[in-house]
């Protein structure tokens, strides 16, 4: 069971984006990106857009059957509304089709996969999110929470969150490696490996620029700064 | 140690820890593979903390971050046999709740069947008195469906024999709606629910007082009698647990809105799944059973009473034993 009373997620830096800290039983910080409005509602115009499809395909075939058939349809379409997103989130490891095509996924705050009762309680409170119309009040409390959720995820505890895409792994620039001229804090160490593992994305004019500002207390001039960042982080890498 | 070493040294590790948690993703791991899952899972949890605490590079980082992250979320799913604990809900947990949260219940209980009876006296006394609540077309097609010259009764009755199915269908649609409505308009402070209920309990008092004034009790009731049962007993307990949510963010006490919510939602949504089972039981027994014109309204009456005291029964005796039944 997810704990039901979470403790604010401790910060041990202050993180300047959306991400959302979890700190699981084994002692680590999960680091979740909660997806906005705007994702949110794509995902929601697609699952709308599927279901609406269903259950014109539905309706056409079972009208064929008669009575029999229309009270199928009935049953149906009351599966297809209440339930749609609710089986699929719990049988698709929280992902309904839009919010898979999204990139988007249901968990529970503390990180665990969405259940049965977390899944139904924010899914049949969608009706409070809807009033008074278009999902005003949905809208409102998604742009006012920190983790962008709506009602129906504030009652429940639930996150809805990207799926992390796996990341390639960066080339560092090639260079000698040099040991810093002085002792490094571990953020230091990071911000060092950070910039040589970014190299690529960077023009070669703002990696000069940024690399100028550390020329003084490298002691080396301004147009070697690069090189000697691009060391050290090779030398802090270490050799395999 | 360097940063390459420790990755070279563990590169293995996380490819065949990576591997199993895509087999698992689609459902297709063996049994044999996972037996280290927890070790392993462990093992990527400890190496992550100290590729932390030794300032390793952004990527690295992130990259065990993602292992974690997808083992946490395999290693922490609910995987219990839904059939069992429904069974065991069913017999004991649902009325066992119901008990528990007697006050929300006691409170919905009393403004839906307050209002439905009040509403009822009234109009039976003041006939007139439907027509400010319920406009003239609809009164006159309730007294099209209850007509005690009519071959089958209820809703759909013009549609003729036959097509219980498209009821089912109906009642499942209509009530489930309604009670879920209910429930969650219990969020806006409980207001929502308040609303429903009462709305509700007017409603079906004033069409059962003008029916039965008019002098169609007799069809009206023994239809009703059978079904009222579950559907009434669920529209309370739904009135009921959407209270408590509006309860919770009224007065929550020591915790915070946001916790004292999250708490009362956890519970409330459970009393919907027993909401939902007596729903069913009510759909299926209206449309195979109330609107048969075949039994005599003596039988339906008796058939009703036992459903009546088999709910009040189930939900204030049931799984009052020692033992929790599994």
């Amino acid at each position: 069971m997810p704990s039901s009373i979470t403790t604010p997620p401790a910060v041990p830096h202050p993180v300047l984006d959306t991400r959302y800290q979890v700190e699981t039983p084994e002692g680590i910080d999960l680091l979740l990106r909660p997806a906005g409005l705007v994702p949110r509602a794509l995902a929601f115009a697609i699952d709308l857009t599927i279901r609406g499809l269903l259950l014109l395909v539905l309706f056409i075939v079972l009208g064929l059957l008669g009575q029999f058939g229309m009270g199928l349809a009935t049953v149906l379409l009351f599966l297809v509304t209440w339930w749609y997103m609710v089986l699929f989130e719990v049988f698709n490891q929280g992902r309904t089709p839009g919010k898979q095509l999204l990139g988007l996924r249901v968990i529970h705050d503390d990180g665990t996969p969405v259940g049965w009762a977390a899944s139904l309680t924010r899914n049949l409170l969608r009706f409070v999110d809807i009033l008074p119309f278009g999902y005003t009040l949905g809208i409102l409390s998604c742009l006012n929470h920190p983790a962008f959720k709506r009602l129906g995820d504030l009652a429940a505890g639930t996150l809805v969150v990207y799926r992390d895409l796996p990341i390639a792994r960066p080339v560092l620039p090639q260079a000698e490696s040099l040991r810093a001229p002085f002792a490094l804090s571990f953020s230091e160490q990071r911000a060092f490996q950070g910039f040589a593992e970014r190299a690529d994305s960077l023009s070669s004019a703002r990696r000069a620029e940024l690399a100028a500002i550390l020329a003084e207390p490298l002691q080396v001039p301004a147009e070697q700064a690069e090189q000697q960042i691009n060391g050290i982080a090779r030398g802090l890498l270490g050799s395999t | 140690m360097k940063q390459s070493l420790f990755e070279s040294r563990h590169q293995a590790d996380w490819q065949t820890f990576s591997a199993l948690l895509d087999a698992l993703a689609r459902g297709k791991a063996d049994r044999q593979q996972c037996k280290l899952f927890a070790h392993d899972y462990r093992r990527l949890c400890q190496q992550l903390a100290l590729a932390q605490a030794r300032g390793y590079s952004s990527h690295l980082i992130e990259q065990l971050q993602q292992l974690a992250m997808r083992g946490h979320q395999q290693f922490y799913r609910h995987r219990s046999p839904l059939g069992a604990q429904l069974i065991g809900f069913l017999l004991g947990g649902f009325p066992r709740l119901v008990r528990a949260e007697w006050r929300y219940v006691l409170a919905a209980s009393l403004l839906f069947f307050g209002s439905l009876l009040g509403m009822g006296a009234l109009v039976y006394a003041f006939p007139e008195l439907i027509y400010s609540l319920v406009d003239p077309e609809q009164v006159a097609s309730m007294e099209r469906m209850y007509d005690p010259d009519a071959s089958r009764l209820g809703r759909f009755a013009e549609r003729g024999s036959g097509d219980d199915w498209v009821m089912f269908g109906y009642y499942i649609m209509n009530n489930i709606g309604i009670a879920f409505q209910t429930f969650a308009s219990g969020l806006l402070f409980g207001l929502g629910s308040l609303f429903f209920l009462l709305f509700n309990g007017l409603m079906i008092g004033a069409v059962a007082g003008h029916l039965t004034q008019i002098g169609y009790g007799a069809t009206f009731w023994s239809f009703v009698v059978g079904h009222g049962a579950f559907e009434l007993t669920a529209i309370a307990l739904a009135g009921g647990a959407g209270l408590k949510l509006g309860w919770a963010l009224l007065a929550p006490g020591r915790l915070t809105r946001g916790d004292a919510l999250r708490l009362a939602a956890a519970r409330s949504v459970r009393l919907i799944g027993g909401v939902i089972v007596f729903l069913l039981m009510a759909a299926f027994i209206e449309a195979y059973w109330s609107s048969m014109t075949l039994a005599s309204p003596t039988l339906k009456y008796l058939v009703g009473g036992g459903l009546w005291l088999l709910v009040l029964a189930y939900l204030l005796l049931a799984g009052r034993g020692t033992h929790a039944p599994d």
